[in-house]
């Protein structure tokens, strides 16, 4: 099958991100990546064990007085749900349903928006009521490092996912621009993956001391 | 297409290397880059044989020898052996697996400019205040004390060409896998296909605890972090830690592919197939998993305690055991074969007792108790000398001799290449050899100089004697590529006359598509099966159609270029009003360039099936 061919609901692939050589590349190479992207994460966890709570003097506020559940919960949901949204996005990628496909991943990138916002808002607010910051201590740079790093990769999804929806919404679903879809909703999973660990070992570990 | 069959001006292919995809170009680019930085790394070590040939010397002062040391390693590792790897791979592991290019032209192409503005980034350091001079390792505890901007150099410079090695292992991984023509089968791929196969993966998960490791470095130096700060509550040793998860795997991305090279020269110069193939894979995968749990054997006198010793001195002798599994089958492979010494074979031979010693000296250095003697002495610079050199370098001198033909289309000469071999063996024993003993009496590493009186000298005149026969080694090594390319005397497809795998069934250099119909594999040695049926090439597995390539792209280079210059900004955005804007000004080259690339469609184009038939007659199609 040809990248360029025209498809109809009738003759589309019934997956299409590896009906093509190039696509079966790319599923294959980001899974690859991904793989790379876990041992990247997993030494940021492994400095974080290493570092949480190791502060200068006793002024420096601890993980167990510093998080506030609630919000981070809140935070939670929104990348859950947002991750269950993407799917939806493939599933009408599959079905060769452009504009469903599209209406879904508009949703996805706004609950990961509204998830950049409240991570935005949390450090602010860690920065100024507690003096938690960057170079305050040990404990301060490796939190920020570990939930920043996932926080960049998310504010690169959205980017990389709206490029994606301006550049082919005129043209719609071929399998050229199917397995760029299908790749960048495996990445939206792995960030959303990447924070129920962070928000486990950082968040709920954080609470009980 | 028509462009490659016509003359070309100097500017034109130029540009042709800028923008290529192709990998047979892209392995000619990381020869020339990594043979460049080489000798850089080179004239390095002559500075420290030098520096160290009598005692008290002070032909460079300790300031200045600390960064050359420290650029000498990290040169060589980085910047020389590993590019220099990614030639070889590049230039040979396609044609070996029947493909018609990478599985990722673009991105090869993008790892090849990421490591070269790395590079070009991190040497720049000798002329902007100074080198990194904290060793390759970089040890937290001294790299956060050093002055000036040289450690800044190392952290960006390996974090860009860092990145460039990730791609290339994620784009090889996925050609081995998807791309293998008609036949061939996992069982079925050379040795070398093999080790760069499971390097690729080894590259995967060793080289992001080294981007993490970098990353914090470069936040304590540059942007106020604390975690190496102990006064802030932070750890000298998670760099340690970071830098040898990577560290160790980096070992066996250098040494496996050396492996690799030696096991198709073995096969190819006694004629006979490799012995104990399936144990050679198999010994290659478990060097490749073992290879991530001894990383704490370079830490024996950091502390962690007498059990976590024991369990990392053990899992390191445990690597000698498929190491010795592939030495014997080396072995056994010229036994009763009709054995024929050119010049790739004198270094295979040499290779065996030469890298042995190295391993032997690594079982002492793995007994944990006894490691608190040999710490940080010219006893572990001996050894790893002796692998490094003796494996890796071997193998670097022997594929570029037994590849060179594939690569340019023209055979090195055998007499050069003969002397060169025996002046570097000599030399390359006298150097380390002595080290041994040197370390035993007590000669600290990285020391910048010694007293007399207290039983160095011999030695240490002898290693630098011997270091003057490697440099002679390498410069005769120059000519004969310079007469070799002067003359040009072009050769046909098989031109060593034994030649084993798919890429001696090509034309020397092969033609930019490779193979115009994708050729049937039926066992190992395709080739040589063929052969000995009395065939002239191989079966097609396909009738002649249209074949899809890739387009060239500037695109790579820009994005790269982007890199380097965000490195300046963010190395001078303390000191100076211009570093954040040139910050941003190159973050924004790189994300825009990445931009255009993911916009702007690239579907490649064909070769129509009537020009291929013209080709026929044109088997030199210049490369």
């Amino acid at each position: 099958m040809q990248a360029e061919e025209k498809f109809t609901a009738e003759t589309w692939p019934t997956a299409p991100e590896r009906a093509t050589l190039e696509g079966k590349n790319k599923f294959l190479g980001f899974w690859l990546f991904l793989g790379g992207e876990t041992v990247l994460f997993a030494s940021l966890f492994a400095t974080y064990l290493a570092l949480k709570d190791k502060v200068p003097n006793a002024e420096h506020t601890l993980a167990k007085d510093l998080f506030d559940l609630p919000l981070v919960f809140a935070a939670t949901m929104l990348l859950l749900t947002s991750s269950l949204t993407s799917v939806y996005a493939m599933h009408h990628m599959k079905n060769f349903n452009f504009k469903k496909m599209q209406l879904w991943l508009g949703v996805t990138v706004l609950l990961g928006a509204a998830f950049l916002g409240l991570e935005i808002y949390e450090f602010n607010h860690y920065v100024h009521e507690y003096h938690h910051t960057f170079t305050s201590s040990a404990f301060g740079t490796a939190f920020y490092t570990l939930v920043g790093f996932h926080g960049g990769h998310v504010a690169f999804g959205l980017l990389w996912i709206v490029t994606l929806m301006i550049r082919n919404s005129k043209r719609g679903l071929n399998l050229y621009n199917a397995p760029k879809f299908y790749v960048a909703s495996l990445y939206w999973h792995f960030i959303d993956v990447v924070w129920v660990f962070i928000f486990t070992v950082v968040y709920l570990m954080g609470m009980v001391g | 297409m028509s462009t490659y069959a016509q003359k070309q001006g100097f500017g034109a292919t130029i540009w042709d290397y800028l923008t290529t995809v192709d990998h047979k170009k892209i392995a000619i680019l990381y020869l020339i880059a990594g043979g460049f930085f080489f000798i850089v790394g080179g004239l390095e070590a002559m500075f420290i044989r030098i520096q160290l040939a009598v005692p008290n010397n002070d032909f460079v002062s300790a300031g200045l020898y600390n960064e050359i040391l420290t650029m000498h390693g990290t040169t060589m590792i980085f910047l020389a052996a590993m590019p220099l790897i990614f030639a070889f791979m590049n230039a040979v592991m396609p044609l070996q697996i029947g493909a018609r290019d990478v599985a990722f032209p673009f991105l090869n192409s993008l790892g090849f400019w990421l490591f070269f503005f790395g590079g070009v980034f991190l040497n720049l350091s000798w002329f902007l205040g100074g080198a990194p001079d904290a060793g390759w390792t970089s040890y937290a505890s001294l790299s956060i004390a050093s002055e000036g901007h040289g450690v800044d150099f190392y952290a960006l410079g390996l974090q860009i060409s860092g990145a460039g090695t990730l791609i290339g292992g994620i784009n090889f991984l996925v050609t081995i896998i998807n791309m293998r023509a008609p036949g061939m089968t996992y069982m079925r791929m050379p040795l070398f296909t093999w080790s760069t196969f499971v390097v690729s993966a080894l590259i995967l998960f060793a080289f992001p605890p080294l981007t993490v490791g970098l990353f914090l470095l470069i936040f304590d130096r540059m942007f106020g972090g604390n975690f190496f700060d102990h006064t802030m509550g932070g750890n000298t040793i998670i760099w340690e830690h970071m830098f040898w998860i990577f560290g160790h795997p980096e070992v066996y991305i250098l040494i496996l592919p050396a492996f690799g090279i030696f096991s198709e020269i073995f096969a190819t110069f006694s004629r006979k197939r490799l012995f104990g193939y399936s144990s050679m894979v198999f010994a290659t995968v478990l060097i490749g998993f073992l290879g991530f749990m001894v990383w704490a054997h370079h830490m024996f006198t950091t502390g962690l305690g007498p059990i976590a010793n024991s369990i990392f001195a053990v899992a390191t002798m445990a690597i000698a055991v498929p190491t010795g599994i592939k030495i014997f089958n080396w072995m056994f492979t010229m036994w009763g074969g009709s054995i024929k010494f050119t010049t790739p074979m004198l270094w295979a031979v040499a290779f065996i007792p030469s890298f042995v010693a190295g391993g032997v000296t690594g079982v002492m250095l793995a007994v944990a108790a006894a490691d608190y003697q040999y710490h940080d002495t010219y006893f572990v610079v001996a050894h790893f000398h002796y692998v490094i050199v003796g494996g890796v370098v071997f193998a670097l001198f022997a594929g570029a001799h037994f590849y060179w033909p594939k690569m340019f289309g023209t055979m090195l000469n055998e007499f050069l290449g003969k002397i060169t071999f025996w002046l570097f063996l000599i030399g390359f024993h006298l150097t380390f050899f002595i080290q041994h003993f040197l370390g035993l009496m007590g000669m600290q590493r990285r020391i910048v100089s010694f007293l007399p009186g207290q039983g160095f000298e011999t030695g240490n005149l002898i290693s630098t004697v011997g270091a003057f026969f490697m440099a002679v080694a390498t410069i005769i090594l120059l000519i004969n590529i310079i007469m070799t390319t002067v003359k040009n005397e072009r050769v046909g497809n098989d031109p060593w006359g034994d030649g084993r795998t798919l890429e001696w069934a090509l034309p020397s250099p092969p033609p930019f598509y490779n193979f115009k119909q994708l050729p049937l594999v039926r066992g190992l040695d395709a080739y040589w099966l063929e052969k000995m049926e009395g065939k002239k090439g191989m079966t097609p597995a396909e009738p002649l159609g249209d074949i899809h390539m890739p387009n060239n792209s500037f695109i790579p280079f820009v994005i790269s270029l982007g890199l380097f210059v965000a490195a300046f900004g963010a190395m001078y955005r303390a000191e100076t009003a211009w570093g954040i804007p040139v910050l941003i000004i190159g973050l924004l080259i790189t994300l825009g360039s990445m931009a255009m690339r993911s916009i702007k469609d690239d579907h490649g184009y064909h070769i129509h099936k009537e020009d291929l038939m013209d080709d026929d007659d044109n088997k030199g199609v210049k490369a």
